[in-house]
């Protein structure tokens, strides 16, 4: 397969930025897309050129490292995929494909397709957790949940935090990222001494940041490579007017 | 070379094997609560070790920081961990107990690891079941409300506590979480996209890191009363393996270059149940979680040429050689002898696939049973990750698998203090050679990673501490060593980057890897490795002559951190295969063609091998150091599993 790639090339975060044409030839439709950028970085790097930088890692979808905005879409054209797990057998032969880094005023770009995301360990560094002591702990069947709560709680933990929901929210909200861990904690038995607290600081370190209102469009729920529903970002703003 | 000098003391407590951990933390020293503070503690790694061992030092009072290459602690590898980990709690009342846990595990280890750490292993498993609920992991429940268990390989009860097909992620988050707590109240201090690259020893002790900022390429000291390094595993040396891109021996290497001795490095773990490669520009092999097995039937055709579908291949044309060969664990048999197998199958010529690479995962039975309903309920998100990689539905048509590079028994070697040769330089996690012997058990690794990191490193590193003198209480980078070290890393990155060759880092990390797989993988040979090594010199030469790394060292350059681990994955590579051309044994993972019964099997060789092979740095080579490995509880039988 054949593309035309256009790439946005920043050289720092400072520096202004720009697309740039590469075209590319030979690409196997099994090829994963950040394979096809490997391709793409290898001939730039044995011709004299400055490889693309993109952030990767697990290339199984679950470290949430990857990310890219591809033709306009966080992740690119499937639903609920993360960039790793995309596999140029979803393009067609002879496609212009548009690259750029994930967008929002609260990530900033560090290098061509880079961003820099800590804004959202702030978020959970803010009280994103139940404040048991390591090592000690009751004995675990002691309490016992329900199945429904432990499953409900885990459709909200399994997010990976890659910020595609930002990314791809027209106000470059985080509601959806903050919302996963106030449900997640809220619905388990152990996470309900602190909720109203938990769930009063995530909101306001949220708003600091510089992360957008929510304004209930489900554009993040669409990207969401765990199917994180926009139920919980409903949950949320209950129970922080509740709080 | 051997190094018989050298007198390891692997510092098990006596006493009766139930009561050694008890003893230690009986005596173990402590550091009055009014004085932690004054002790840092530098943590490098954030997966589950290094975030557990981390948050549970900074909550004593130590002031910690922590290192990581990934933009936040939580991507680090522990977090694609599928299966599950394993507590002796017997909650299915179906004879588990902890000294069975012990056994298993040291059996599935084909004896070839301490009895006293193992067997503290088991002991521990419990507790960390209830932290992590206390956490907030939504482990699987029963619909009664309490923990659902299932089987993994090498065992015959259900021991493993799964959280769907995530249970890394999710215990990885418990532990980030508990890490960004200690963040919040001041205690850690976290450095991500820091690369450390390497050890300062001063006085004989372990003192400080230099990292690179990998973001500004800015080079730093850090200084420390103890180092913990707890950097995973280095399986991406085979380049094509399951690990993470940036998974790497870099820091291990580094520390063993200063002192710490080696154990074991070429006991690899290949799993067999990985995505098949499909083409060169392959740079990963996906994992799919083990548990598959239990109601996944293995197989590949009987007929050699076959070229029917799978579908179409009627029972009585179909090989289910697991269950064939091994028929009283079948499917469940251990990680090494199922990966063998199915080498053993693909080599014959009854590979499926493309490539002829693979064999067939089939949940057709698995369907009739407990219909479609009931696969999805336990293997859904797999099922998912399945067709979104291959494209194909895996309700529809058998699983194509094959074995891939997984998970470093090997590493640094550790006293059962968790302490390496190196005073002050703790190892946890997969990064040290210590509980999982020549073989380890699903299920185990995100075990042993909690609790190196939750209960044990806490009373042996505080112990550690407590000891030091007046005088080494006083901290500072001002001082030789670091210089020394500061200055070594600044010139061989500008080298690096001034090479300006022909060829990139990846194009060498490929060679390396085909070298690993044919010569020091699956199956090694005496003439194969002799070879190995001597390829893996004229690469390692070739490499330092013909790199290409664009840019320079001093900002962001992604090439430069391949290339920093590749240089060191070079040398890991050759020791590697010392370890594995003086081992006249076949044990685990590790599968010597010389030593085999006549059915194939794996021949151990107790009487002359039953020891650590552990390894001192040279530069013209490694130095083998013996640590004895000695039974007082079980009787090492032959492995069996028919």
């Amino acid at each position: 397969m054949n593309f035309l790639l256009k790439i946005w090339r920043q050289p720092s975060p400072k520096a202004k930025g720009k697309l740039v044409d590469y075209p590319i030839s030979e690409i196997s439709p099994d090829m994963s897309f950040l394979e096809m950028l490997d391709t793409l970085n290898e001939s730039l790097i044995v011709n004299d050129q400055e490889p693309v930088a993109y952030d990767h890692d697990c290339r199984e979808g679950i470290c949430g490292q990857c990310g890219v905005v591809i033709n306009g879409r966080a992740h690119g054209p499937l639903a609920n995929t993360s960039t790793c797990t995309l596999h140029m057998r979803s393009f067609n032969d002879g496609d212009t494909i548009y690259i750029e880094p994930f967008r929002a005023e609260a990530f900033p770009v560090k290098k061509d397709l880079k961003v820099d995301r800590s804004a959202l360990d702030k978020i959970i560094i803010s009280g994103g957790y139940i404040s048991v002591r390591t090592g000690q702990a009751p004995e675990a069947n002691s309490i016992p949940i329900s199945n429904e709560a432990v499953e409900g709680a885990f459709d909200a933990a399994a997010c990976i935090g890659c910020g595609a929901c930002v990314a791809s929210c027209k106000n470059a909200s985080a509601a959806l990222f903050t919302a996963a861990k106030i449900s997640h904690l809220a619905q388990l038995p152990q996470g309900q001494v602190e909720h109203k607290k938990r769930t009063r600081q995530l909101v306001q370190t949220m708003d600091e940041l510089g992360f957008g209102a929510c304004s209930n469009t489900g554009a993040c729920e669409v990207e969401c490579p765990q199917h994180i529903s926009i139920a919980h970002i409903a949950l949320m703003n209950r129970e922080y007017w509740k709080s | 070379m051997e190094a018989s000098s050298i007198h390891l003391q692997s510092k098990i407590p006596e006493g009766p094997l139930e009561e050694k951990w008890s003893t230690f933390k009986k005596n173990a020293r402590l550091v009055s609560p009014t004085n932690r503070s004054k002790y840092k503690v530098i943590v490098v790694g954030t997966g589950l070790a290094g975030s557990s061992a981390a948050a549970s030092l900074a909550e004593m009072g130590f002031e910690v920081s922590t290192f990581c290459f990934q933009d936040s602690p939580r991507r680090a590898h522990s977090v694609a961990a599928q299966g599950g980990v394993n507590a002796a709690k017997n909650y299915q009342n179906d004879g588990d107990s902890v000294y069975r846990m012990f056994y298993d595990t040291i059996k599935g280890g084909d004896f070839r690891s301490r009895e006293a750490n193992v067997y503290r292993l088991a002991e521990c498993s419990g507790h960390l079941i209830d932290q992590a609920v206390a956490q907030g992991v939504p482990f699987a429940r029963e619909y009664s409300g309490y923990l659902n268990n299932r089987s993994f390989g090498g065992v015959q009860v259900s021991r493993t506590f799964y959280a769907r097909g995530q249970t890394g992620q999710q215990l990885l988050l418990g532990a980030y979480q508990a890490l960004m707590r200690q963040v919040h109240l001041g205690k850690v201090s976290s450095h991500t996209r820091h690369e450390m690259l390497d050890l300062v020893v001063a006085n004989g002790k372990a003192q400080g890191i230099i990292v690179r900022n990998l973001d500004t390429g800015e080079i730093t000291r850090h200084a420390a009363h103890a180092v913990v390094l707890a950097t995973g595993g280095f399986g991406k040396i085979f380049y094509l393996s399951t690990l993470a891109m940036g998974c790497n021996g870099s820091a291990i290497w580094r520390a063993h270059k200063k002192g710490a001795l080696t154990a074991c490095p070429s006991w690899t773990q290949i799993h067999p149940t990985c995505l098949p490669q499909s083409g060169t520009h392959q740079s990963k092999l996906t994992l799919m979680s083990e548990s598959l097995r239990n109601d996944g039937r293995i197989w590949v055709p009987a007929k050699l040429g076959e070229n029917r579908s799978a579908k179409d291949i009627p029972e009585e044309d179909r090989d289910y050689y697991l269950e064939r060969r091994y028929p009283s664990y079948g499917n469940l048999a251990p990680r090494d002898i199922s990966s063998r197998a199915a080498k053993e199958r693909i080599d014959a010529g009854y590979g499926v696939g493309a490539m002829k690479n693979a064999v067939y995962l089939d949940f057709k039975d698995a369907i009739l049973n407990q219909g479609k309903a009931g696969v999805k309920k336990k293997y859904g998100n797999l099922f998912d990750m399945y067709q979104k990689i291959t494209g194909v539905n895996a309700y529809e048509q058998p699983m194509l698998i094959s074995p891939a590079a997984h998970f470093s028994m090997g590493g640094l070697w550790v006293d059962y203090e968790l302490s390496t040769t190196i005073p002050g330089l703790f190892a946890i996690g997969e990064a040290n050679f210590a509980d999982h012997g020549a073989n380890r058990l699903g299920a185990n690794s995100l075990l042993q990673a909690c609790v190196d990191g939750y209960y044990i490193l806490p009373y042996t590193l505080p112990h550690y501490l407590a000891g030091l003198g007046k005088d080494e209480k006083k901290l500072s980078t001002d001082q030789e060593a670091f210089d020394l070290a500061e200055q070594d890393i600044r010139s061989e990155v500008k080298r690096l980057t001034s090479v300006n060759g022909s060829r990139t880092v990846d194009d060498f990390h490929r060679s390396l890897g085909k070298i690993l797989y044919d010569f020091c993988g699956l199956s090694r040979t005496e003439s194969g490795l002799a070879e190995a090594i001597q390829k893996i010199n004229d690469l390692k030469d070739a490499f330092h002559q013909d790199v290409r790394i664009p840019g320079s060292s001093d900002q962001m350059n992604d090439e430069l951190e391949k290339a920093c681990r590749v240089a060191d994955y070079l040398e890991i590579a050759r020791q590697m295969c010392e370890d594995a051309l003086t081992r006249h044994e076949s044990c685990g993972a590790h599968f010597r063609e010389e030593y085999q019964t006549p059915e194939g099997e794996a021949e151990r060789n107790d009487s002359e091998f039953a020891f650590i092979s552990c390894w001192k740095y040279g530069k013209e080579g490694s130095q083998l150091i013996r640590e004895p490995l000695q039974f007082d509880y079980v009787k090492p039988t032959e492995r069996s599993y028919k």
